[in-house]
C-alpha cells in the first residue's frame, strides 16, 4: 500500500493561500447558525405524514397560549403559492392536495425554541389519504392504472439520436445488452440547512446558508409579491452543499419570511435539525438504464442504445435539467455513429429528488462504464483495449454531434492512469492472489469519462450572467458576483484568475460578500461553470477596469501593483465610476438543438480516467477500496491545492456512492435512515490513498485555458470500483450502492 | 431545575447555574458565545462538536452541563494561536467548507498532544469520529503530517 | 428534572434506595442521543465522582474492571490487552475517540443493546458482573444478564459495579470480528468474540459470543456443544449451521438483513475455527 498521501504531481507549497482559509481554520467564519439578533424567534415547519392527500383540518390544543407564537398557513402568502423554480408546481405551503409526505403545512415560531417542541405537539393536522396508492419506484410509475401524480407520471420524455440505431441493429455485430440502477444518495454536507429572516429598514432581508441567492431571491420576490428591490438575500459561510442547497434554500428562505413578515419584520431564525434537513430536502435522483452496445470483433462501437429513466419524486424542481445532463453524458466519451439516448423523468410520491453534484451524469455513466465492461466481456477483450478503442480523439464527433477540437489527448489521460495506478502489473497480482484462495478476491476496475461545464446548451445564452470588480482608492480589488464559496474555493479560484488578469498580486484581490444588493447575478453556483463561465466574464471586468483605469487615470502601460494602486486613487479622486460590469458573452458558433439534443451541449469538457484496486472479503462480502488513481484532463489547474481538494473530495463521495451510501424509503416515502448514524458516508479509515494528476491541455474555454472540474470526480469512481468487484468476484454486479448483502448474495450467483 | 457549576472554558472561570442536561456545546456557544463548536449532527456521530475535557477529546453534544462542574474545558478558540495546526490546515487543503474544520483540529491537536509524530495509520484512526465530507480527508492528513513535522506542543 | 451527584458509593446507594426511579448516568453516550424521547427517566444519578468504580484490577481468578471504565481504558489497559485481548479489541472497535473517551464498560451493558460491542467478549470469557444496593452485592453470570430485548435483571435500586473476567488458560485462542457497515464508527450488523480451549478438531471448550444476531448478546451455547466433545472432529458445515441457527434470530432491520446476518454469523464461526497463522485475531479498527 501507498503510504505517501499525496503523491500528485503538484507542488502545493507554491499556491496562494485559500482566501477563506484563516477564518476557517480559527473558527470565526459566521454561518447562520452562528448569527444571532436581539429578539430573534426561532420556527419550527408541520408537515404532512401521508405519501399523498389532502389537508381536511388543524386543530389546535386550546391549553396553549397561542398569542404567544407566530403561527402561520398558506393564507398568509401574499403572493404566488408556489417556489419558483422551472415550474411553479410546488406550493410553498399545502393548502388542501398535496403530493408527498414531508410538505410544510404550517409554520411556528416563539422566542424560545424549548417552547416549540410544546407547539408542535399541540397542532393537530388532519389528513385523508388518496384514493390510489402511492407509488414509490420508477417501475410503479410507469405501470397502467396507477396513481397519476402528473398524467403518465412522466415530467420528461427526450430523445437524442444521432445517426440509426435501428439501421445498425440490423447489421451483425457483438451485442452486450444490461440494466444498471442507482440508489438515491443523501449530500450530508455537514452544516444543516438553515435561513434568518427580518425586516430591515423596510426590506425583507433573508440571510443562510445556500448556493445561489438570486434563486432565493426570485422565489421571494414571487411569493411575497414584493418589488426586487424590497428583497434582499445574503449568503453566510456554507457549510457544505453539493447541490444540496440550490432549491431547497428557497423553500426556507420563504417559510423564514413569512413568519418575519406575520411577526412584523422581528428577526426569525429557522434551523433545520439534522433528522429534519435528512428527511425533507432533496436527494440525488434514483435511477434506471437499460443499455445496449454494439461492437464490431475490434471492439469499435457500432451502436449505443440506451434508455434512462430518472424518479424526479413529486414535483418538477430541477428534474428536466437533471435528465439533459444525465443523457448527454450517458454515451460516454465515445466514438460511435449510431447513438439513441430515451431519457424520461417519472414522477413518484417520495419528496423531490434534486441537484447533486454530478446532476445526472453519474447515474448514466455508471451504466454505460460497467456495461462497457460487460461488453469486454462479452468480446473477450480487455476493458482498458476496448476503451482505447473507442475513445473520442479529435477530428471525431461526440454522441450529440459535437466536434473534438484538439489538443486535447484522451490516449494520453488513460496511458497515465494506467501507468500511475500500475494497472497491468496489479491485474496480474490480483490474478495471482485470487488463485491462492485467500479470504479475500482482488480486482482492478476502470471508468473512462468526461463531464460538460456550465449550464447545458443553449442555458447560459439564457443566465445572462454578470459579474463585475470595485477598486478602493486603495487599489483593493473586489470581485463582485453572486457566485458563493461553499468550500469548493471559489473565491481563491476567481481571486487568482482577476489577480492574474489585473496583473496584480493575489492579495490585492477579495471576493465582496454575495449579497443582491451589492452584487449582480451571475448565474447559480452550479454545474461545474464558477471557473469557466464566472472566470471568464471577470477576467473581462479586469480588461474593462485597466482600460478604464489607462482612460481614466493615467495606468501607465506596464504597471506594478504600486502604480495600479496610485490609479485606483487617482480614478478614486476624480469622481469617476470605480466599478465596472461585464456580462456573458455567448460564443457565435455554439448551437444547440434541444428537440434532438444534437450540437454543442457544452463549450467545454473535462476528462477522465479513474482506476480503482478494490479487494473484497469473501467472508462479510465487505469491499474496500485498497488505492484510486485518478487522472484528469482539466484544461488549466488555476490553484493546485483547491483542485486536488475538489477531486479527493468528490472521489471519497463516489466511494460512498458506490458502497456504503443507502437512503432507506419508509411507507411514507420519506427517507427512513435520517440520522447520520443510519446513513453511512466514508470515515477517514475507508478513504484509500487517493493519487489524483492532472494534465493541462490550456484547451477549456475558461480563463487561460481552464474547464470545470467539480462535478467530474463524482462520476468516475461507482463505476470503477463495481467493475473492479466484478472483476474480483467474477459477478455481474449491476447497481449501487453495492452493499456487503448484495456482493454476497452475487458471489452466490457467481459460485464462488 | 437548576444545578451549579464551576468549571474553564479556554483557561477562563465560569460561574453559573444550569439545566443539569443543557448540553456543553450549548453553553460554549450560547453563553460562552465561542462558535467555533460546531454542531453537525447533536447525536455524536459527526465530531463538529469536538472539545478537550479535561485534555481528552470528546463531543461537546453528548457531554451534559452537570458533568463539566469542576472540569476544564478548551474549545478551538483555546489552542494556542501559533499552534502549527492553524496553518497547516489553511495551505495543505485540511480545509473546504470548514464546518468539520474546528472539530477536526481538535481531534488532530489530542492526537499530536499524546503521540506527537503520528503514522498514516494513527491519523486515520485518531479523525474517524470526525467526519467530513469535503476533503475526502486527504488534505486534512497532509495538514496533520505538515503540523506535526513543526513539533507542536 | 433532577440531577443528583453523590460523593462516594454509600451515599449513591442510599439514594438509590430512596429513590429507586433515578437514572444512572455514566459516560451519558446513550443517554444523550436519547434524552429527548419521553420514555427516558427524567431523574439522574451522576456517577462521575464514584472514583471506585474505575479502573482495572488484576484478582486471584482474573481480571476486575470498575463499571465506570472508559473504552479509552479498557482499550490500551496493559492487562486487557494481556489476558482479554478480544475484550481490548472490542473496547477499540467501539464508536470512535471521542465516544471511547466518554463511554464506559458498565453503560454499554446495562444500555441492553443487541448490537453492543463489548458483550460478546464478555460472553465468551464467562464474565460476571456485580450488582449492588444499599442491602448489598451479588454477582450474575454475566450470559444470564440479558431476559430480553433492552432487560436486564438488575433490579430498581441496584447499580452495576463491576465486571469480573475469569483470564482463559494459556495458549488459548482468542477471536473478535466487529462486521459494521464501515470501518469505523459503526454499528454492528454482527460481531462475534470466541475464546477456544484446547487444539483444532479437539477443542475442550468453546464459547461464542454474537451481538446483533437476536434481541439480546447471545452466547451460542448449541453450536459449543456440537464443536466440543466430540472426538470425530470438527462437524460439517451443515451441522454447524443447524446448530447456529438454534441460538441465532437474526432480523431485518435498517442495517442489514436477517439472510446476512446469518451467513455471516456462520462464516465467522468458520474464520474462528479456520487454522490460523497468528493469535489474537481482531479486525478493530486499528
Ligand atoms: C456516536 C456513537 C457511536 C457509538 N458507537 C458504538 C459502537 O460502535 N459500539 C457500541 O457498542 N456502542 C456504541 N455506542 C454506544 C456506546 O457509546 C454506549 O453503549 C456506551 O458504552 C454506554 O456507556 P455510557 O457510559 O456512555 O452510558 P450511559 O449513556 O451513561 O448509560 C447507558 C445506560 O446504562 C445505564 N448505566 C450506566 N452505568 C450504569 C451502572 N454502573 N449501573 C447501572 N446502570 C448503568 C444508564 O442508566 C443507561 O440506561 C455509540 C454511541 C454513540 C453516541
Ligand atoms: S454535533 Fe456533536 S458529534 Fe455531531
Ligand atoms: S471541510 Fe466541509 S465538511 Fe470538512
Amino acid at each position: 500500500m501507498h503510504d505517501d498521501d499525496r503523491s500528485g504531481a503538484v507542488p502545493f507549497k507554491e499556491a496562494p493561500l485559500r482566501k477563506d482559509g484563516t477564518e476557517k481554520v480559527r473558527g470565526t467564519a459566521r454561518y447562520i447558525a452562528d448569527v444571532r439578533y436581539p429578539g430573534m424567534l426561532y420556527g419550527a415547519t408541520l408537515r404532512t405524514r401521508l405519501p399523498g392527500g389532502t389537508v381536511v383540518s388543524i386543530d389546535f390544543d386550546e391549553n396553549i397560549a397561542w398569542d404567544e407564537y407566530v403561527v402561520v398557513t398558506a393564507k398568509d402568502i401574499p403572493g404566488v403559492n408556489a417556489v419558483k423554480m422551472i415550474e411553479q408546481d410546488q406550493p410553498v405551503l399545502v393548502e388542501a392536495q398535496y403530493r408527498h409526505a414531508g410538505e410544510p403545512v404550517m409554520l411556528v415560531a416563539h422566542r424560545d425554541p424549548q417552547a416549540l417542541g410544546t407547539a408542535l405537539a399541540a397542532i393537530r393536522i388532519e389528513e385523508r389519504a388518496c384514493d390510489e396508492g402511492p407509488v414509490f419506484t420508477i417501475e410503479e410509475a410507469l405501470r397502467p392504472m396507477t396513481r397519476q401524480i402528473v398524467a403518465g407520471n412522466v415530467y420528461r420524455d427526450y430523445c437524442m439520436e444521432k445517426g440509426s440505431v435501428a439501421r445498425a441493429l440490423g447489421e451483425p455485430c457483438h451485442v452486450f445488452e444490461g440494466e444498471y440502477q442507482t440508489g438515491a444518495q443523501e449530500h450530508l454536507y455537514i452544516e444543516p440547512q438553515g435561513m434568518i429572516a427580518r425586516v430591515e429598514e423596510g426590506v425583507l432581508t433573508v440571510e443562510g446558508s445556500l448556493q445561489c441567492p438570486y434563486y432565493v431571491h426570485a422565489a421571494l420576490v414571487s411569493m411575497t409579491g414584493l418589488s426586487a428591490d424590497q428583497v434582499r438575500v445574503l449568503q453566510c459561510a456554507t457549510g457544505g452543499a453539493f447541490g444540496g442547497k440550490e432549491e431547497y434554500p428557497s423553500h426556507i428562505a420563504c417559510h423564514a419570511a413569512l413568519l418575519s413578515l406575520k411577526a412584523g419584520g422581528r428577526p426569525v431564525a429557522l434551523i433545520y435539525q439534522r433528522a429534519e434537513d435528512m428527511a425533507v430536502t432533496p436527494k440525488r435522483h434514483p435511477s434506471r438504464t437499460r443499455v445496449r452496445l454494439g461492437a464490431d470483433g475490434n471492439g469499435r462501437l457500432r451502436f449505443i442504445d440506451i434508455d434512462f429513466v430518472i424518479d424526479g419524486g413529486a414535483y418538477l424542481t430541477l428534474s428536466p435539467v437533471v435528465l439533459s445532463r444525465g443523457m448527454i453524458h450517458a454515451a460516454g466519451p465515445y466514438r460511435c455513429d449510431h447513438v439513441r439516448v430515451r431519457g424520461r423523468a417519472v414522477a413518484t410520491s417520495h419528496p423531490p429528488f434534486g441537484a447533486f453534484r454530478g446532476f445526472g451524469a453519474p447515474q448514466s455513466i455508471f451504466a454505460l462504464e460497467t456495461a462497457m465492461d460487460g461488453l469486454a466481456r462479452t468480446l473477450g477483450m480487455p476493458p482498458e483495449v476496448l476503451r482505447a478503442r473507442n475513445v473520442l480523439v479529435p477530428g471525431d464527433l461526440s454522441p450529440a454531434g459535437q466536434g473534438i477540437e484538439g489538443p486535447l489527448d484522451m490516449h494520453r489521460v488513460m496511458e497515465e492512469a494506467l501507468e500511475a495506478s500500475q494497472y497491468h502489473a496489479k491485474v496480474a497480482r490480483c490474478r495471482q492472489w485470487n488463485a491462492q484462495g485467500q479470504a479475500s478476491r482482488r480486482g482492478m476496475g476502470i471508468a473512462t469519462f468526461y463531464h460538460g461545464a456550465g449550464f447545458t446548451g443553449n442555458g447560459e445564452l439564457a443566465l445572462r450572467s454578470r459579474a463585475g470588480l470595485r477598486v478602493s482608492a486603495g487599489g483593493l480589488v473586489e470581485i463582485l458576483t453572486s457566485t458563493t464559496e461553499m468550500g469548493q474555493g471559489m473565491q481563491t479560484t476567481l481571486s487568482e484568475i482577476v489577480a492574474e488578469a489585473l496583473q496584480i498580486p493575489y492579495e490585492g484581490v477579495c471576493v465582496a460578500r454575495p449579497d443582491t444588493r451589492d452584487v449582480p447575478n451571475s448565474g447559480p453556483t452550479v454545474a461545474s461553470r464558477t471557473c469557466m463561465v464566472v472566470g471568464r466574464i471577470l477576467a473581462q471586468a479586469a480588461y474593462k477596469l485597466i482600460a478604464r483605469l489607462r482612460a481614466g487615470a493615467a495606468l501607465p502601460s506596464a504597471y506594478d501593483y504600486d502604480e495600479f494602486c496610485a490609479a485606483c486613487a487617482r480614478l478614486h479622486a476624480s469622481g469617476d465610476v470605480a466599478t465596472v460590469m461585464a456580462d456573458y458573452q455567448h460564443p457565435v458558433d455554439s448551437q444547440w438543438d434541444e428537440s434532438t439534443f444534437q450540437g454543442s451541449p457544452y463549450r467545454s469538457f473535462a476528462w477522465a480516467c479513474y482506476v480503482a484496486e478494490v479487494e473484497v472479503d469473501t467472508t462479510t462480502g465487505e469491499a474496500r477500496v485498497l488505492d484510486f488513481t485518478a487522472v484528469q484532463e482539466v484544461g488549466r489547474v488555476v490553484h493546485p491545492t483547491v483542485a486536488a481538494g475538489q477531486i479527493e473530495g468528490g472521489v471519497v463521495q463516489g466511494i460512498g456512492y458506490a458502497l456504503f451510501e443507502e437512503v432507506h424509503f419508509g411507507t411514507d416515502g420519506q427517507m427512513a435512515n435520517n440520522r447520520v448514524t443510519n446513513y453511512i458516508i466514508p470515515t477517514s479509515a475507508d478513504v484509500p490513498p487517493i493519487r489524483v494528476l492532472f494534465q493541462e491541455s490550456r484547451a477549456g474555454a475558461g480563463p487561460g485555458g481552464a474547464a470545470g472540474i467539480g462535478e467530474l470526480p463524482m462520476d468516475g469512481p461507482a463505476p470503477a470500483i463495481i467493475n473492479a468487484i466484478n472483476a474480483a468476484l467474477g459477478t455481474e454486479i449491476r447497481h449501487v450502492p453495492a452493499m456487503p448483502e448484495h456482493i454476497l448474495a452475487a458471489m452466490d450467483r457467481g459460485h464462488l | 431545575m437548576t444545578v451549579s457549576c464551576r468549571f474553564t472554558v479556554n483557561g477562563s472561570p465560569v460561574y453559573g447555574h444550569f439545566a443539569p442536561m443543557r448540553r456543553l456545546l450549548d453553553v460554549v456557544r450560547a453563553e460562552c458565545g465561542l462558535t467555533a463548536t460546531k454542531e453537525g449532527c447533536g447525536e455524536g456521530e459527526c465530531g463538529s462538536c469536538a472539545v478537550l475535557l479535561d485534555g481528552a477529546l470528546v463531543n461537546s453534544c453528548l457531554v451534559p452541563i452537570a458533568e463539566v462542574d469542576g472540569r476544564e474545558v478548551t474549545t478551538l478558540e483555546g489552542l494556542r494561536t501559533d499552534d502549527p495546526l492553524f496553518a497547516a490546515f489553511a495551505a495543505s487543503g485540511g480545509t473546504q467548507c470548514g464546518i468539520c474544520t474546528p472539530g477536526m483540529i481538535m481531534a488532530a491537536r489530542a492526537l499530536l498532544n499524546d503521540c506527537p509524530h503520528p503514522d498514516l495509520s494513527e491519523i486515520r484512526r485518531a479523525l474517524s469520529g470526525n467526519l467530513c465530507r469535503c476533503t475526502g480527508y486527504t488534505g486534512i492528513y497532509a495538514a496533520i503530517r505538515a503540523a506535526a513535522g513543526q513539533g507542536g506542543e | 428534572m433532577s440531577w443528583h451527584a453523590p460523593r462516594n458509593l454509600d451515599e449513591a446507594l442510599a439514594l438509590l434506595a430512596e429513590r429507586p426511579g433515578l437514572v444512572p448516568f455514566a459516560g451519558g453516550t446513550d443517554l444523550m442521543v436519547g434524552r429527548q424521547t419521553p420514555a427516558c427517566g427524567r431523574q439522574y444519578l451522576s456517577l462521575a465522582r464514584l472514583t471506585v468504580l474505575r479502573g482495572v484490577r488484576e484478582t486471584a481468578s482474573g481480571v476486575a474492571i470498575g463499571a465506570l471504565t472508559t473504552m479509552t481504558e479498557i482499550g490500551c489497559h496493559p492487562y486487557v490487552c494481556r489476558d482479554l485481548p478480544a475484550l481490548a479489541a472490542s473496547a477499540r472497535a467501539t464508536g470512535a475517540i471521542a465516544i471511547q473517551n466518554r463511554a464506559t464498560l458498565a453503560g454499554n451493558i446495562m444500555n441492553g443493546s443487541p448490537a453492543a460491542d463489548n458483550p460478546p467478549a464478555l460472553l465468551a470469557y464467562g464474565a460476571e458482573v456485580v450488582l449492588m444496593s444499599a442491602a448489598g452485592s451479588r454477582r450474575v453470570p454475566y450470559e444470564d444478564f440479558h431476559g430480553g430485548y433492552k432487560q436486564t435483571v438488575c433490579r430498581p435500586g441496584e447499580i452495576l459495579t463491576e465486571i469480573l473476567v475469569p483470564v482463559p488458560p494459556p495458549g488459548a485462542r482468542h477471536y473478535f470480528r466487529k462486521v459494521g457497515a464501515r470501518r469505523a464508527q459503526a454499528i454492528s450488523k454482527v460481531s462475534l468474540a470466541a475464546l477456544l480451549v484446547g487444539r483444532p478438531g479437539s477443542w475442550e471448550c468453546v464459547r461464542f459470543g454474537f451481538a446483533s444476531v437476536a434481541p439480546i448478546p447471545i452466547l451460542a451455547r448449541t453450536l459449543a456443544v456440537a464443536i466440543t466433545g466430540s472426538d470425530r472432529g470438527l462437524p460439517d458445515d451443515a451441522e454447524l449451521a443447524i446448530a447456529l441457527s438454534r441460538d441465532i434470530m437474526p432480523r431485518d432491520d435498517i442495517r442489514s438483513t436477517a439472510d446476512y446476518r446469518r451467513r455471516v454469523a456462520m462464516n465467522l464461526v468458520r474464520e474462528a475455527l479456520a487454522p490460523w497463522t497468528r493469535q489474537g485475531g481482531s479486525n478493530a479498527s486499528a
